[in-house]
Formats: structure tokens, sequence, C-alpha cells
């Protein structure tokens, strides 16, 4: 708290320099011992976010990461100027990088295929304003639409020249799981790549191999039992209060995922923290519930703490688009204050509620786009997402309120989703399906929306 | 007092009347649905004898209050009067009827009504004439200003406001428009009434009605001085003051001469020679409008607004209009013989319809009639709001049950266009969404029922409301589109 004046005098490069000598002691310091008043006169002042004291894990082969992680696929995004789509504002880009490195984080994950393809280079545009020793570079092999090994490796070397690199940190097998284990041993096994991607490391152009993880739990237990040849370094998985006991369709509760990483003394580094915002943006009645045991920290807090709380976790990866959403992250963990055995028993309570909540476990990772069809499928499904937990979806026309429901259904569907991109263009081609991480039946779901629509329309629900 | 009392209720008619021609929501409609129902020539059309009766008898005691009252496209040439004589407040001088060009244009407009020429007819009609300018000009403006409150709306989180989309329905069918109100315009503003006593058939049959009617203006000899200020005050330039006399088929008893006396001479009371009852002239053109006429359909191209699509999304193609040879009409319109022999092309059905389906027609003995196409979105099963709205039973009303048994034509498969055969993927949309069971799919190739999937249309259940072929993902033409039907049928 001392500290918080004297930063802004600070040069950035000084400032470099300071986080990599003196944050592994102060975050050892400060962890775990930070009072419930400490943390509220931070917060009061203005939202005070310190610089210096995130809080960091240290991985088996050394390296310091903080507990924040940067997630570059959700970076901010303008509308062309030829008018066609859009592209990334490089600039918000690198002030939100400016932020996050000034505040602590050094680990920046992204992929070929994110933000259509533009984020390894927009992340390697911001990064290189920096030395390339004060951060940490993950990318991955996300070689989905063609497996050959010529093609797998022109992607890995692709990573380099887009991220202005010559070695990274955490280089990743990109969601294994999707597509079985049959998809899994085409990518890497019968290509060769991962006998490739090993003397890559090496070499030294890997510093850590590893694979992020949606699936089955056959596939994971068998992609886990090859540690003995490949040794994975560490393991990227889904992990949040929902997920810990209660992963939705086919995938693999986060206890399990994580207890066979912990066994193994894997480091684990968590995805969707937040469900893609799905456990920011909840029921007004559990917001009521989360704000009133701690009024003065966000409801996205509460996930974030319960990431950071598991021990063997090396840093949790959001992809944060807005400065607000940054600044609250990082306040969440400068330092982190780890949930209590009461507080873990308070979210599974929560979670269990928000189960209550049919809403469809979409992340809006956008895989599953472009259909090509023109369908919006994220959108129509988070429009979904917020009319259930607004409570707007009613059951039947004789509900209380069913005309004020009705019409803001409507309204705010042809709000959120322009009239071509809706669920009625939906031709059920399935060729969204296997793209989805979350093993979503897009198709069945947008039909299923698309008829209570036309029931609402109608007036027939 | 009987100018205020003229000014008052005149203004109402004409907000209520735009008001109709602008609100998209159907709320208008609930509450000043009449006002359209008792304009004179769709009451013609529709053959609504009691208010043709009633509008009848009003004239014939009252004079010509239909044309300075109910008539829109009347008030809004006194509002353009007013503005275009501003400088000048005795601007007007008498002039002598020109009765053959009015019963000229009047024989004209009988005889394209007789003979089904609708596109002639509409052009004459002064409610429709001015339902067109008000659909093509003061509509978009109307919208536009929606869609500036729902932008402030969604911002605010409110559900009062929502966006409509502003496009343009027909090229030809705006130009006519704005024709006429230029044309409208420049007559009103030099010559006050001058368009509704040379052009206007209505103008001409009420102005013979009113030549007998009960009351009327009338100038006390003995008080008058020939100074000649009541001529020089109307707009209709009927009042001869030099001789006394008022030509009564052009006053429209704006009763601005009254005020404008300054002896008392002119006066509205009952006229001293009682007047014979006439209902001829209206009987016999009403039987004309009655007489049937072949029709010819043709379809139009029109032109549709391109719309932008943003990034991260497939690109959509706009749809086109696919080539049909009978026109689709909307539903209550029994077919396209009666839907053109009543229709006046007042656009007020293309200005309420919310799904985007009715625009007017570009075809040349249709011009400005509106018919359906589904590029926009299709007839949806809880809409009927165009057999609400239409006041010369055009499109008679008809309930949302009733419509779902209306057959206005049927859809056909164009296997070529079909993403099955193109792309080779499962689809299904068509059959999807028929709100009346018609499409089915089967399997393409009959020994193998693994094979993708083909629509098959029962004609016999189809009623043609489009839904297909909007919703088919084939661009840009549909791989399922609707033709229409000559007559209607009930399924």
């Amino acid at each position: 708290m001392e500290n918080s004046n004297k930063d802004k005098n600070i040069s950035r490069r000084k400032f470099l320099k300071i986080v990599g000598i003196g944050t592994a002691t102060s975050a050892a310091a400060l962890y775990g011992c930070t009072s419930g008043t400490e943390k509220s006169s931070s917060t009061k002042a203005a939202r005070q976010i310190p610089t210096d004291k995130m809080t960091y894990r240290t991985s088996p082969k050394g390296d310091r990461v903080s507990l924040l992680g940067y997630g570059c696929m959700r970076w901010p995004t303008i509308p062309s100027p030829d008018g066609n789509g859009d592209i990334i504002d490089q600039d918000t880009v690198n002030e939100l990088v400016d932020y996050a490195i000034k505040h602590g984080v050094n680990y920046f994950d992204t992929s070929p295929v994110y933000v259509q393809g533009w984020s390894e280079k927009s992340t390697g545009i911001a990064l290189s304003r920096y030395p390339r020793e004060s951060y940490y570079l993950a990318t991955k092999l996300s070689n989905f639409s063609n497996y050959t090994r010529e093609n797998s490796i022109e992607m890995y070397r692709q990573s380099f020249k887009d991220l202005q690199t010559d070695y990274i940190d955490y280089y990743l097998l990109h969601s294994i799981g999707n597509g079985g284990i049959e998809t899994f041993r085409k990518r890497y096994i019968e290509n060769g790549m991962i006998d490739y991607l090993m003397k890559e490391r090496e070499a030294g152009r890997i510093r850590n191999l590893g694979f992020s993880f949606h699936g089955t739990v056959d596939v994971f237990d068998e992609v886990l039992a090859m540690h003995d040849k490949v040794h994975w370094d560490f393991v990227q998985i889904q992990l949040n209060y929902v997920d810990w006991r209660h992963a939705s369709g086919a995938n693999v509760n986060a206890e399990y995922l994580y207890g066979e990483l912990v066994k193994r003394g894997i480091p684990a580094i968590i995805m969707e923290p937040l469900l893609g915002g799905r456990l920011s943006n909840v029921p007004e009645h559990i917001v009521a519930r989360l704000k009133q045991r701690r009024p003065e920290d966000s409801v996205a807090s509460w996930a974030f703490r319960f990431a950071g709380s598991h021990e063997d976790v090396l840093t949790i990866l959001s992809g944060m688009t807005y400065m607000e959403h940054l600044q609250d992250n990082i306040l969440t963990y400068s330092p982190l204050t780890p949930l209590t055995q009461d507080d873990y028993d308070y979210l599974e309570e929560t979670a269990q509620l928000m189960l209550k909540y049919p809403t469809i476990p979409c992340n809006d990772c956008k895989y599953c786009m472009p259909c090509p069809y023109g369908i919006d499928i994220p959108a129509i499904l988070l429009h979904y997402n917020k009319c259930v937990n607004e409570g707007n979806v009613p059951k039947s026309r004789k509900d209380d309120g069913y005309e004020k429901m009705r019409r803001t259904y409507l309204i705010s569907y042809d709000r959120s989703v322009p009239k071509l991109r809706q669920a009625d263009h939906c031709t059920g081609c399935r060729q969204c399906v296997e793209h989805c991480p979350q093993s979503i039946d897009i198709p069945a779901e947008l039909h299923r929306i698309d008829r209570f629509i036309e029931q609402l329309k109608q007036d027939t629900l | 007092m009987l100018r205020k009392i003229r000014l008052t209720i005149a203004i109402l008619f004409f907000i209520g009347t735009t008001l109709l021609f602008l609100d998209f929501t159907g709320t208008a409609h609930a509450w000043l649905g009449w006002m359209a129902k008792i304009q004179f020539i769709p009451a013609i059309l529709a053959l609504n004898v009691a208010i043709i009766a009633a509008l009848v008898i009003i004239t014939l005691i009252f004079g010509r209050i239909y044309c300075s009252v109910i008539c829109p496209l009347g008030v809004m040439q006194d509002i353009i009067a007013r503005f275009g004589k501003r400088g000048k407040k005795l601007p007007y001088n008498y002039s002598p009827a020109k009765q053959w060009l009015r019963y000229i244009l009047l024989a004209v407009f009988v005889i394209a009504c007789v003979a089904g020429i609708g596109s002639l007819a509409a052009l004459l009609d002064p409610y429709a004439s001015f339902g067109r300018i008000a659909n093509s000009f003061l509509q978009p403006v109307y919208l536009w200003c929606n869609n500036l409150l729902a932008y402030f709306a969604e911002r605010a989180d409110s559900y009062a406001f929502y966006s409509a989309d502003v496009w343009l329905r027909s090229l030809p069918t705006m130009i006519i428009a704005a024709a006429v109100l230029v044309i409208v315009f420049i007559l009103a503003w030099r010559n006050g009434r001058s368009y509704c006593n040379t052009i206007c058939p209505v103008g001409t049959v009420l102005g013979f009605l009113s030549r007998f009617s009960l009351m009327k203006i009338s100038i006390d000899e003995d008080k008058c001085i020939s100074c000649n200020l009541c001529a020089r005050k109307c707009k209709a330039a009927c009042i001869d003051s030099k001789n006394h006399k008022i030509d009564y088929s052009r006053c429209v008893d704006c009763f601005d001469c009254i005020d404008e006396c300054t002896h008392n001479a002119i006066s509205y009371r009952i006229a001293r020679r009682p007047v014979e009852k006439k209902e001829k002239a209206i009987d016999s053109s009403r039987r004309t409008f009655v007489s049937t006429a072949a029709i010819v359909a043709t379809t139009g191209l029109i032109e549709a607004q391109e719309k932008k699509v943003d990034g991260g999304l497939a690109a959509i193609e706009d749809k086109k209009i696919p080539e049909r040879a009978t026109r689709i009409t909307p539903p209550g319109s029994l077919g396209i013989k009666h839907f053109s022999q009543h229709c006046t092309a007042c656009q007020l059905c293309v200005s309420v319809c919310p799904n985007q389906v009715l625009r007017p027609s570009g075809g040349l003995l249709t011009l400005m009639q509106p018919e359906m196409s589904y590029e926009r979105g299709y007839c949806r099963p809880e809409c009927v709001k165009c057999s609400e709205v239409c006041p010369a039973g055009a499109i008679k009303p008809i309930t949302k049950e009733e419509k779902t048994a209306i057959q206005i034509g049927h859809a056909v498969w164009v296997r070529a266009n079909c993403i099955v055969e193109t792309d080779g993927v499962e689809c299904g949309n068509c059959a999807r969404h028929c709100p009346s069971g018609a499409i089915q799919m089967v399997p393409r190739d009959a020994n193998d029922p693994k094979s993708l999937k083909i629509p098959v249309v029962n004609i016999e259940r189809c009623i043609g409301c489009g839904a297909c072929e909007n919703l088919c993902p084939a661009r840009p033409f549909s791989a399922i589109y609707v033709e229409g039907h000559e007559r209607h049928r009930t399924i």
C-alpha cells in the first residue's frame, strides 16, 4: 500500500526490473494475509489498483507467472475502414497490454485462429515493445481443418513470425478432446507432430509443451497417460465453480481433471474461469447473494478467486476486452484473497442454484463461426441466456407478466441479432457441431429457440 | 365562428388520416381506422352503401364540406395555399369554371374503372394520391424519428420503441407520388383549390351534388357593396361578386368569405329555392365501378436497398424476386380480379404491413396497386393487418383462423437451387417452418432411405404464405418459391 504513490513516478523500464525482482517477495509476503479491512480501504479509494501486489506462482521450471494471464481470444475490434467486416483495434490492444504489464501481468495466451486469425499478429505488435524476457508467451497448434504435417509445421513456424519471437514459452496442442481420440491421433500422432514438437522443446524453441483440453474423460485419460513418454510441462483445463462438480454436456468435472494433474505434479493453467462471462452475468438473486457476502467485490471476482485458490494452478486466463474487466481482475489478484472452506461451500450452493436456470453453456468463443449460412450463433445463444437470467423466458402465456416478457424477448432479439442471422435461418446442416468445445448441439438449440420465438410471435405459447 | 369549427375539424381529420399512413404498430388503426373508410372513392369501391349515402346526404344538406374537412388532399392544399399566399392577404380572383375539363377527367376516371385500368383510376383518386405521398415521403421520416427513439431506448434498456426498416418499395410509385405532389403543390400555391375544381373526380361529383344542397353560402344583395373582398379571398375562385353569384359546384364551404365581408352581406343558410334530391349521378357511377373487366397480371421488378453486412460473419447475399407467372395478392382479396377492381392504390396496407411483404406493383395496368413478395419477410400466420385497414374492400376483413385456410398461391420447388443439391448438406428449413404442414422431407434417392432429404410440396395444403421461400437458405434465388393464384380458394 505504501508504494502506490511512488509507483506513478517510476519509468516503465525501471518498473519492469522491479517487477522481476520484487514481486515474488511481495507476493509471498502478502499472500493470504490480507485482512478484509485492508482490501476494502484499497477499493474505496476510487479503485486504486496496485501495480506491485500481483500474486505470482512458480512453475517447476522456475517461471514466475502472474496469477492473472491475458487471454488474447477476445481482443477489441472496430469496423474496418474499407467497410468490410471488423479489424482489431490495435491502439486499444496496446493500451490494454501496457496496463496489464504495468500491473504485473506477464503471461499472454493466443492462437493462430483467434479473432479471425489476427490475434497472434496483434499480440506480437503489442508485446514486441517490451523486452522478450519480461513476459511469457503461449500459443497453440490449432491445426483443426488440415491435419497434415506440412500444414502443422507451417502453422507452428508462422506463429514465430507473427509473434516476433524466436522462442515460445508455452506451446499447446489446441483443444484436445474435440472429435474424440481419433481426431487427436490424426492431428498429432499419425503425422509425427508430437515427436517434432518434443524435438523443438529440446532445441529450446519451445520452453514448455502442454495441451488444452475440452471433451470426454477417456480422451483426457489417454492423453495424460502419455505423460511418461511426452512429459507434459503443463495442461490447460476448464475450471470454475460450476464446472468443478457440474460440467455441462459431455465435459468432465474440473475436480477430476485438476486432481489428476495434481497427482502427477503437472501445473494447471485455467481457461474459462468465468465461462465466457456467464459467471459474471448471473441471475439477479445470485448477484444479490454474492454481493451480500462481499459487497465491494464484483460478481466476477468470486469466480477468479475460486480458480486462483487452487494451489497447483499456475495462471488463470481471462479474455479481457475491456479495461474495466482488466482492472477488476488485477484487483482480485493483487493479491489473491484465497477462499475459505466456508466460501467454497457457499459457491457450491451458488452453482447448484445457477443450474436451475436452463441456460445454454455457450462461452462465446466463436469457434463455431462463421456459419456458412450467415447465422450469428453465439449472439442467438447469448441473447437467450440473457433472457433466461433476466426472467424474460415465459413458460406459458398464462404466466404473470407474459405480455411484458414477450415484448422484451422479441424486441431485444431483433436488437441483438440482425433478422437474416436469426435462428429461423438455421438449415441444420450441422457443420458447426464438431467445433463446439462445450459440445453443444447447436442446431438442436437453435431450432428449439426458433420454435419458442415462433410461439411467442404467434401467441400460442 | 363557422370557419373556426371547419378549421378545427379539418385539422383533426388531417392529422388522424396522416397518422394512419405513418403508424406501423397498428395502434392508430385501432382508434382511427374509420377515417380511411369514410373516404369517398374507397367507400364506392368497397360498395359501402351506408357511407356513400351518408356522404351524399351531407353534401345535399351542407354542400362540399367533405372537400374542406374530410379529404386529406383538400386540407393539404389549404395548408400549402396558406403558405403560398403568405405575402398577400387577398390573393385570388373570380374565374369561370372549366366545366369541360372537369367532366372529361370524370369520364376518364369512370372509363378507367370500367375498363379495369386500376392504375389510371388510382392516379385520380385524391385520397389515394394523398396516401401515396404520405407513404412515400412522410412515413420514412416518421420511421427514422422512431428509429432514433429506438436507438435511445435501446441504450436506456427500454422496450418502448423498436426500430423498423426503411426501404424503397417501388421507385415508379414514388416518382408518381412525387409528380402528383409537385403538381398539387404548384396549383395550390398559386391558385388555391384549382386541383379540386378542375382535376379531382370527387370534386366534380360532389360539386354537381352541392349545386342542389340545402345550406348554401349566399350574398345579401341589399347589404353587398360589391367591394370584391370576398371574391379575392375565395380560394375556389367561385364568387362572382359583381353579379352576386356563387358557383356552388366549386364552393367547398370554407367560410373564409363570411369572415372577410365587412358588411355582413354573406351568410351560410338554407337556400331560398328548395332543391330536388338527386342521387342518380352517384348511383350510376357506383354501378360502373361494379362492372368488371379482364385484368392481365404482370410482375414488376422492384429494387430493394442493399443491406450492409458486418464482419466475422459469412456475407449474406440479398434475395432476388423470382419470376412469378401469377402475382400474389393478400389473403382476403379473393383473387386478382376482385383486388384490381377495388384497390385504389392508397398504400394503406403497404404502410402497415409489418413483414415487408406488400409493396406497390410496377406493372403498367396494376401500377401502384400492392402485390406480395417474400424476399424480405413472409405473410406471417398471426397477422391480418392489411385486411383490417383496407378502406376500399379490396382486401376483405379476415380472421387469423380464416387465414390459415385461404390459399393465395402454392409453393414450387426448384431443384437446381436447393442446397441439398448444390452444397450436399441436410436442410429442411422449408418443411420446418411451413405453418400448414404442406412440406414433407423425403430421401432424394428412393432406394436409399439414408440419402439426403429433399422437400415435396402438397399443394392441396399449401396456402402460399411464403415462409418456405423467405427462409430458404439458397440465395439470391430461393429453391422454393410461391406462384400466385388467380382466384383464392378455401382449403
